[in-house]
């Protein structure tokens, strides 16, 4: 075969590349969009996650927000202390007063616990608690249908002897949980609360206790021994998490004697515990 | 409660199997495996028919084809994750096999239909997440696909019963491929041997000897070659009915696509003598009853609106003559219903119904 | 007029329920039950505002008496429904599944009372307003199903102009027969309750639409044609004959455009039973405190219908009807294709209730979480001509906008869809959580 075919081809080919690639390098040049280095700088700081956790439409938007002094970097739920410091000096600006929330479920009426009804239709927590008010006795605890959990962007939520139980080691607060969660028993609390009440029935303890052997009964004993601590509203205690911390010798001197008064930690293990039990 | 139920002989309900859900709390009692049996009830005739024009083996064919796209799904299924028994036991694959079957000539070697179950069932359906999900009709993306790939195997026709006099016994083994006999189809000669001489007396002479009465008669009811299932238009009628009656598919769809065909090629044939041979060839010949029938007519593949039927059997019409007049291969129902499938979703975007209590003019002022 | 001989009107769309029950109490006539121990009168049971209770615990009740005004406008008096003692303003199972108010009246046996109200003999000629007070006193609400307060669709602003009252005899939800024993055996009462609902908004000639597998009751009401003023239209039999807009459009050929009311469109439509209320109310001066009932199922033993007073609890009126062959897989306040699914047999029959059905389990729907075969039947089903399959999918992708875009909020929830689907997919259900998934947006929205 004659190689100036070849050559020829070569040269076309490359020279072509050559002119495109100028071409391109002159559009970049005239067209270029003048976009702050601060957003930039910010978005790359950011968790890219995109979560929506912020009440932005995710890290592109916030970090714009972030660059015009509109949010501070302490709205982004997902950064840890370190990241938002970091941004925070990157951009020269004040982070102010840093809150971390995290997601708690309400509720610990693992299987068998909460009286259950047949239920035949979509496994959506939200479509459920349309028909009839939910299937399970009590209408404030968790359905277990998982709507959270495939809402979450983390995968922090796990449904475990048919009810959500939230990692705490996976959380970071955004909130997205508690936004689609037809009972409303998930609950934001500050991150480093220890110790929750898992209930969120307001009903009498004794009709609540007709079909639910796990929520609280209102016995007002917490209240008793650390009064300052709980607020115990109709029959459902809750922490107030203004009031300081509680440890674990609190809880033990509390003894509640339904067993409510648990940390995250606590709560997982028993309803591994439970699921365990019941498979045997 | 309970003390209501002693002192009383009635027996009183305890509520204890009671069942939450959403109305309606009734249903018809059609379920999946009752339509899929339907349309296999319906598809019995071209069954006997395949079975008396090319033997016994067109029957082995069609059972064994069955089994393998089942099979084929079954081992996805268990693959997948997805309850076994349940997504063979619709029939969904059995239905896919036999239709396959029905599209292949008698003469196939038998190592393609695996080939073509796999096809099938795992390129036409299961890889857009199962039955529902797929864009084009499974059955047609098997046939399609071994057309392209084994187009030897897959047009090797042997003659069917009333073409030989003496009875062919090639017909009858099984395990090995028939030494070939062959013979075109009507459709092949028409396609290949006329196209090339350009519209001259001497090819509509030709269309003339291909179409005469005697011709036209074996092919309604099916002697002649072709695949297994298309050949018996008469056994594709009785199927077309059974499917009607049990009101399985929209009527409208084969008519008109059949229609669409018929006064398609006969607009052409007679205003450009010589390229093409009269409506009623174009109707009894190829797969056109078999497709129009029980292809173009599957649920999952065409549009779900009635007046979206129409769009898409007139366009299956079309693409049909189009590419039997003008086309490369002497057969195009297979590509055209394929075709239109791939326009379905814009076809239901197009033939929506209006809801109830809009004016056209102000749909987008309502909130 | 001949009215065989007219066409038999229809709207478009719809399923024909094959197999409809309603032969196992179409033939059997209403029976009165028995007095019981206890009632249990719901509170909530109107559309809006609860209305508040009158009585305490302890008090002594007429039967008739008022025991919880109307609070608002969008809201209905409540009388009791026999004589006895207030047992409390107590909490029971609800309709709805959760907890309700109740007032409970433990009986003294005497079921004595006489009519609160002054008979109003010569309604031709009363004044509408006094006719419509009359209504609110009465505390009559919509007895097909909605439970809404009458008088608040009698309550037609100036600017609307009504040419047609239009009577809801289609009852065309399988296994009820409350309306069709009503119409056979109380014609007068309903034709001359349409009379009078006539009167209250100023229009002439109601047409009383009844579907064709009445017969008995179409021949009933034609008797009374003449004296009343009234027009009996005979309908084919078509779920769902009985929704507002599809009776309407059936009956007028007018489509009540969406997001509309039947008032828009000149129309006023009144649920049969309601009518017979009214004709107590005016003509006898008596409120609403029982209704006709049907208590059915393939699972009870001697299905029929009864007039159960107001607060009867579900247990009891299976009591009547013989209790059960076999313990039952559904309870259904309501028909079948629009009723809603109960809990606990202590709920109490409310003003809407039309029928107590016990259905076995292997009768009643499966719903699956398969995927949709594209099949159309719920399109040519669907009488808003929605496309539910599609919807039902965008809504399984969490697309409520697609849903939006494709006009979900328009679903009246009649369940044609669900109940031709081969699939048994669920998609009454997906498209409720669509409408509260949006409607909670829209009020974000707002905010």
């Amino acid at each position: 075969m004659d190689n100036s075919i070849i050559y020829g081809a070569i040269a076309l080919m490359g020279g072509l590349g050559i002119i495109l690639g100028v071409i391109i390098a002159l559009f970049v040049k005239i067209f270029r969009v003048e976009s702050d280095p601060r957003v930039d700088l910010a978005l790359e700081l950011l968790p890219g996650a995109n979560c929506g956790g912020c009440g932005r439409a995710g890290c592109a938007d916030f970090a714009k927000a972030l660059a015009q002094g509109e949010v501070s970097p302490a709205n982004c739920p997902v950064s840890s202390l370190e990241q938002i410091a970091a941004i925070s000096k990157a951009l020269g600006i004040d982070a102010g007063e840093v809150e971390r929330k995290q997601a708690v479920v309400c509720c610990r009426s693992y299987i068998g616990e909460v009286k259950k009804m047949n239920y035949n239709g979509v496994q959506d927590c939200v479509a459920a608690n349309l028909v009839a008010g939910g299937p399970d006795a009590c209408r404030y605890g968790c359905l277990g249908l998982g709507t959270c959990a495939r809402k979450c962007p983390f995968g922090a939520i796990e449904i475990i002897g048919q009810v959500a139980v939230v990692h705490r080691e996976l959380c970071v607060g955004c909130g997205k949980c508690a936004e689609v969660c037809p009972r409303g028993v998930i609950k934001m609390v500050p991150a480093d609360a220890d110790y929750h009440v898992f209930c969120n029935s307001p009903e009498k303890g004794a009709s609540k206790r007709l079909f639910c052997k796990a929520g609280c009964i209102g016995c007002r004993k917490c209240e008793k021994v650390f009064g300052s601590n709980f607020n115990v509203s109709g029959f459902l205690a809750a922490v107030d998490y203004t009031a300081g911390k509680l440890d674990k010798e609190d809880v033990e001197k509390i003894n509640c004697p339904v067993g409510c008064l648990l940390s995250v930690e606590e709560r997982l293990e028993a309803a591994y515990a439970k699921v365990k039990e019941v498979n045997q | 409660m309970d003390s209501l139920s002693q002192n009383s002989e009635i027996k009183l309900p305890t509520g204890k199997n009671l069942v939450l859900s959403s109305s309606p709390h009734l249903s018809t009692g059609a379920n999946l495996r009752k339509i899929m049996g339907g349309v296999l009830i319906a598809l019995i005739p071209a069954i006997i028919a395949s079975g008396y024009f090319f033997g016994f083996r067109a029957i082995f064919i069609i059972v064994y084809t069955a089994f393998c796209c089942a099979a084929a799904e079954a081992v996805w299924c268990a693959f997948a994750g997805k309850p076994v028994w349940k997504n063979v036991g619709d029939l969904s694959a059995v239905l896919t096999g036999v239709l396959l079957a029905l599209c292949l000539p008698v003469s196939i070697p038998l190592y393609v239909p695996p080939i073509g179950a796999i096809l099938a069932i795992w390129l036409g359906k299961q890889v857009y997440g199962g039955l529902g999900n797929n864009p084009f009709n499974p059955a047609l993306v098997a046939r399609v696909g071994l057309l392209i790939a084994l187009p030897a195997a897959m047009t090797l026709w042997i003659p069917s019963r009333g073409m030989m006099k003496n009875d062919y016994p090639e017909r009858n083994k099984f395990f090995s491929t028939p030494d070939a006999v062959t013979s075109a189809t009507p459709l092949g000669i028409a396609g290949t041997a006329e196209k090339i001489v350009d519209r001259s007396e001497k090819a509509q002479k030709n269309f003339d000897a291909i179409e005469n009465n005697e011709l036209l008669k074996r092919c309604f009811w099916g002697d002649r070659a072709g695949c297994l299932g298309e050949t018996s238009v008469f056994a594709l009628l009785i199927g077309y009915a059974i499917l009607v009656l049990l009101n399985l598919i929209n009527w409208r769809v084969p008519v008109i696509f059949i229609g669409t065909v018929a006064v398609f090629t006969a607009i052409i044939n007679a205003c450009f003598p010589g390229v093409t041979p009269g409506a009623s060839f174009h109707i009894l010949n190829g797969g056109l009853f078999l497709g129009a029938v029980f292809m173009a007519t599957d649920m999952v593949t065409s549009p779900i609106t009635g007046s979206g039927c129409v769009v898409f059997a007139l366009g299956c019409g079309i693409v049909t003559s189009v590419i039997r007049i003008w086309g490369n291969y002497p057969e195009g129902v297979s590509f055209a219903i394929l075709f239109m499938n791939a326009m379905v979703p814009l076809i239901d975007r197009w033939c929506g119904r209006r809801p109830f209590g809009y004016v056209r003019q102000r749909k987008e002022s309502v909130k | 007029m001949n009215k065989s001989s007219r066409d038999v009107m229809t709207f478009s769309g719809g399923i024909h329920p094959v197999g409809d029950g309603k032969d196992l109490t179409c033939k059997s006539a209403v029976r009165t039950a028995p007095l019981l121990e206890r009632y249990f009168v719901l509170l909530s049971e109107n559309a809006g505002k609860p209305p508040v209770p009158v009585v305490k615990k302890g008090d002594e009740v007429q039967k008739y008496q008022l025991i919880a005004k109307a609070d608002g406008f969008v809201s209905a008096n409540l009388h009791a429904p026999t004589s006895g003692i207030v047992g409390g303003i107590t909490e029971v199972p609800g309709p709805m599944g959760i907890p309700a108010g109740a007032v409970e009246i433990i009986a003294d046996g005497e079921d004595a009372g006489e009519p609160p109200y002054e008979p109003i003999l010569n309604w031709e000629n009363a004044d509408p307003a006094i006719l419509r007070q009359r209504v609110i006193d009465a505390g009559l609400v919509g007895m097909g199903g909605a439970s809404f307060p009458t008088h608040v669709k009698l309550a037609l602003p100036e600017d609307k102009k009504i040419d047609t009252l239009i009577l809801n005899g289609a009852e065309c939800e399988p296994y009820l027969t409350a309306d069709h024993r009503l119409m056979v055996e109380m014609p007068e009462k309903v034709a001359c309750g349409a009379a009078i609902f006539a009167r209250i908004i100023g229009v002439r000639m109601p047409r009383i639409g009844v579907e064709i597998n009445k017969g008995d009751a179409i021949e009933n009401l034609e008797r009374f044609e003449d004296r009343y003023g009234v027009d009996v239209v005979p309908l084919q039999v078509r779920y769902p004959q009985g929704s507002e807009k599809q009776l309407i459009s059936a009956i007028t050929k007018r489509a009540v455009r969406s997001g509309c009311l039947p008032m828009d469109s000149g129309c006023v439509v009144q649920n049969v039973g309601t009518a017979a209320a009214l004709y107590d109310a005016v003509v006898r001066g008596i409120p609403l405190v029982e209704r006709i009932v049907t208590v059915t199922g393939d699972v009870v033993v001697s299905p029929g219908n009864w007039f159960l007073k107001i607060g009867t609890p579900a247990i009891e009126a299976v009591k009547l009807a013989g209790g059960v062959t076999e313990e039952p897989g559904k309870l259904i306040f309501g028909g079948p294709m629009m009723g809603f699914a109960q809990k606990s047999f202590a709920v109490p029959v409310a003003k809407n209730t039309s029928g107590i059905l016990l259905l076995p389990a292997k009768l009643s729907v499966n719903y699956e979480a398969s995927g949709c075969i594209r099949c159309g039947r719920c399109v040519q089903g669907c009488p808003m001509h929605l496309m539910p399959c599609l919807l039902s999918t965008a809504i399984e992708a969490d697309r409520f906008d697609l849903a939006f875009q494709n006009h979900v909020m328009d679903c009246m929830e009649c369940g044609s869809c669900a109940y031709v689907c081969p699939d048994h997919r669920p998609l009454v259900q997906n498209i409720r959580r669509a409408k509260a998934e949006l409607r909670k947006q829209l009020d974000n929205g707002r905010k």
